[in-house]
């Protein structure tokens, strides 16, 4: 790719870099338990929890970094963290 | 109206897991939608979104030095109103580069009325170059510049009061936030985008690095500074308080404790003169923006 | 058509033709005059510009940064001091390829505090990217804002520049000016139409970071940007001979060079002293002649060697010291004329507004035929 003149980009390369490789706990919600209240979603800093197609809430672990937010912030009990296996 | 769904600071960003500023570029930009332009001054957020070519902005956005944002952001809009657009100009920069650095062209830009929103995320301290105290550190902070030590209790001073300097520049918008109430957050962000000339949005974003705990407690840590009065939320309306969050008030200690840049102030023993310090800032604090709920006696 | 105008007013005249849509500049002595015409021009409606008057000189050009990556031609000025203040600006501007236009009343640097001329100020920029133009006189720092902003624009190009001119000595100077008309630079600038600008419906990042393995190559991109431009300096030189026959296409410009046993070399209004010193060295049958550098960056190397290969003895004349080493004109012909034979003595001359004259240009030239030099000229031992 020849260099940008000035450093310049367009968006969408900075979804190159899978910080899902940083994570050590992973968050796993619980369908049952979740209400869809959202505040994960708004919480993360990464920006990667989303609604499914199924209409239900789940974090991209492509870049999910596991920082735990979401299951801190949780109204209820829907997420918990659990060590990643690798 | 802030479309939720809209997401125009993107994944892949290398900010720290549990970073208060990535939350805060995301909910910025929520709030301010696409027809936004962002300028960033060097910091902890203009790297990790930054390096050539994976830029995480969906907007266009654009980065210079450390002290020069406003300036920067003054030519654009001087530019786009040259030309007739009406992309809106929005700057997000630290508070070293608010507080510290950018002083000279914030108190330009702000005195010559430009039409843009300035928003610091205020993490206390230089976070980029490894946790220096900058003018927006809290008294007794331990940072690497101000480390806590036999004859230290860290920072020796009190936060600058920002928002009351630009308010005193006629800025008819100033407001605090807190990236622990998004809402609010991204509601002050929108309203200091629709108000004409210069505003600023201080939002409080703590930095698990930097001040030492666990990432997922982010949000807790920031609600935490809300609750004991060390943060106030309120607007100001052409230089007048119109609001602040009130709260029933938990002492100072319950926040500090959960911080390692306060640990000396409890090990290897409390020093309980210093936490009444604080205790009398949080304190002046909740009378001079009138934040106590009073319950009722029994 | 003729005018006889003072050097600011004319200079401030071409920028408006020019159209700028953005200027943002704070005062300082001696640019002040361009700064205080502009301004008026936008109070009359005679320059449809927004004009940032702006805190200090570091954002003066921070804003001139903003206005041109959102796609507006831009404009500063400024000196010395002033300039000091946009170090760091002024890197930022070159290596994010932003083609702003900035005119240079040149003055000295203190301490001591000076407000008088000499080069310093823009020589000591000169590893930052910018191009940098030096003028004769007043009709040429005119012309050279015209050249400049074509040059800048050019999409090969995408650098900043300096037209420099000397402070008070040119900037305070009545002289005849042919000056052109809106008509006529509407024909020779184009709008400015950037292929990439801060945009919504576009969104790009400008100013990112760039990591080890990238910065080195961004380097040599600016750097050949800055040599290839020379061909477009040339370029847009010879069409505004075409077009008003004033022949701006070659770097450099000899006066009466071609017989010459001793060349002096300068930059700036000192080229006119030393034009009147040669004509009455010819007449005592010295032949002497001139390299005037219009051009300092990108530096015309091939084109200097050039035109001085067939002398005996080479002078340069720097208003500027690199302290601790030599004059900046000095090391640059030194390193042209490597491998020649032929020696090159430098002479620090009219620092600080230190007056040069045409006796001052003889006596250099009796120094080099002696072939002594690399020296301050003219030190007033007494007071030493």
């Amino acid at each position: 790719m020849a260099l940008a003149v000035g450093c310049r980009a367009r968006p969408g390369k900075s979804r190159d870099n899978k910080t899902g490789s940083w994570r050590v706990f992973k968050p796993v919600f619980d369908r049952e338990k979740c209400t869809q209240c959202g505040l994960c979603m708004t919480l993360c800093p990464e920006g990667c929890v989303h609604e499914t197609e199924e209409g239900f809430v789940a974090p991209d672990y492509t870049y999910c970094k596991g920082c735990g937010i979401c299951a801190e912030e949780c109204p209820g009990t829907a997420i918990a963290m659990k060590q990643e296996e690798k | 109206m802030i479309d939720k769904n809209l997401e125009l600071f993107d994944c892949g960003h290398r900010a720290c897991g549990g970073c208060g500023a990535a939350l805060a570029a995301r909910l910025v930009t929520k709030a301010a939608g696409k027809d936004t332009i962002v300028v960033s001054a060097t910091g902890c957020m203009e790297v990790f979104s930054t390096p050539y070519p994976e830029t995480a902005w969906k907007v266009p956005w654009i980065h210079s030095l450390f002290e020069n944002a406003s300036a920067v952001a003054s030519g654009i809009e001087a530019s786009l109103k040259k030309q007739g657009r009406t992309e809106k100009v929005v700057i997000m920069a630290g508070d070293g580069a608010t507080f510290d650095i950018g002083m000279i062209c914030i108190s330009g830009a702000f005195e010559r009325g430009h039409d843009l929103t300035y928003i610091c995320y205020d993490n206390e301290a230089y976070m980029n170059t490894g946790i220096q105290r900058s003018g927006a550190t809290p008294y007794d902070a331990s940072t690497t510049t101000s480390p806590a030590g036999k004859c230290s209790f860290g920072n020796k001073r009190p936060k600058k009061d920002m928002p009351q300097i630009l308010a005193a520049h006629g800025a008819p918008y100033v407001a605090t936030a807190s990236i622990a109430y998004p809402a609010d957050f991204m509601q002050k962000v929108e309203k200091a985008i629709n108000t004409k000339g210069p505003c600023y949005v201080q939002v409080h974003a703590p930095c698990c690095t930097g001040w030492g705990f666990e990432g997922n407690q982010t949000v807790a840590i920031a609600k935490l500074a809300i609750e004991t009065g060390l943060w106030v939320n309120f607007e100001m309306v052409d230089g007048k308080v119109v609001k602040a969050k009130k709260v029933v008030r938990k002492p100072v200690e319950e926040y500090l404790k959960t911080q390692k840049r306060f640990r000396h102030l409890f090990k290897p023993k409390r020093q309980d003169a210093e936490i009444a310090a604080i205790q009398a800032m949080a304190d002046k604090n909740a009378e001079k923006y009138a934040i106590d709920i009073k319950l009722k006696k029994e | 058509m003729m005018e006889i105008t003072e050097g600011s007013h004319a200079v401030a005249e071409a920028v408006k033709f020019c159209r700028p849509q953005v200027i943002a500049a704070y005062p300082i002595t001696p640019q002040t005059h361009i700064v205080e015409a502009l301004a008026e021009y936008v109070a009359n409606c005679e320059l449809d510009a927004e004009y940032i008057t702006v805190e200090n000189e570091f954002s003066a050009l921070s804003a001139c940064i903003g206005a041109s990556a959102a796609g507006s031609r831009t404009y500063s000025a400024t000196t010395s001091q002033g300039l000091a203040l946009m170090f760091e600006v002024c890197f930022n501007v070159a290596g994010m390829r932003l083609p702003i236009v900035m005119s240079i009343a040149n003055r000295a640097l203190g301490a001591p505090l000076s407000i008088w001329n000499d080069q310093q100020d823009s020589i000591s920029l000169r590893d930052s990217g910018w191009l940098q133009f030096y003028a004769e006189d007043n009709q040429e720092a005119t012309d050279l804002h015209y050249i400049a902003y074509r040059v800048a624009e050019e999409s090969s190009v995408l650098l900043p520049a300096f037209v420099c001119f000397d402070g008070f000595i040119l900037s305070h100077t009545y002289e005849p000016i042919d000056m052109l008309t809106q008509d006529d630079i509407d024909r020779f600038l184009p709008k400015y139409t950037p292929s990439e600008r801060l945009d919504a419906a576009d969104p790009i990042s400008f100013g990112m970071y760039a990591t080890p393995e990238y910065y080195h190559e961004f380097r040599y991109e600016m750097d050949r940007a800055l040599k290839e431009s020379k061909a477009i300096i040339h370029k847009a030189g010879k069409e505004f001979g075409q077009m008003f026959g004033r022949d701006y296409s070659a770097m450099v410009e000899g006066y009466r060079l071609e017989d010459a046993e001793t060349a002096i070399v300068a930059l700036g209004s000192i080229c006119g002293t030393t034009k009147d010193a040669i004509d009455e060295m010819r007449d005592e049958g010295k032949k002497v002649g001139l390299l005037k550098i219009r051009v300092f960056r990108p530096f015309p190397t091939e084109d200097v060697a050039k035109a001085l290969l067939h002398v005996k003895r080479v002078a340069v004349l720097d208003k500027n010291i690199s302290l601790g080493a030599k004059g900046a004109v000095t090391l640059e012909v030194k390193d042209a004329l490597y491998n020649s034979g032929i020696p090159v003595k430098g002479y620090i001359i009219g620092l600080g507004g230190r007056d040069v004259r045409k006796k001052d240009i003889k006596e250099i030239v009796a120094l080099v035929e002696k072939g002594q030099g690399d020296m301050f000229y003219g030190l007033r031992t007494e007071v030493l």
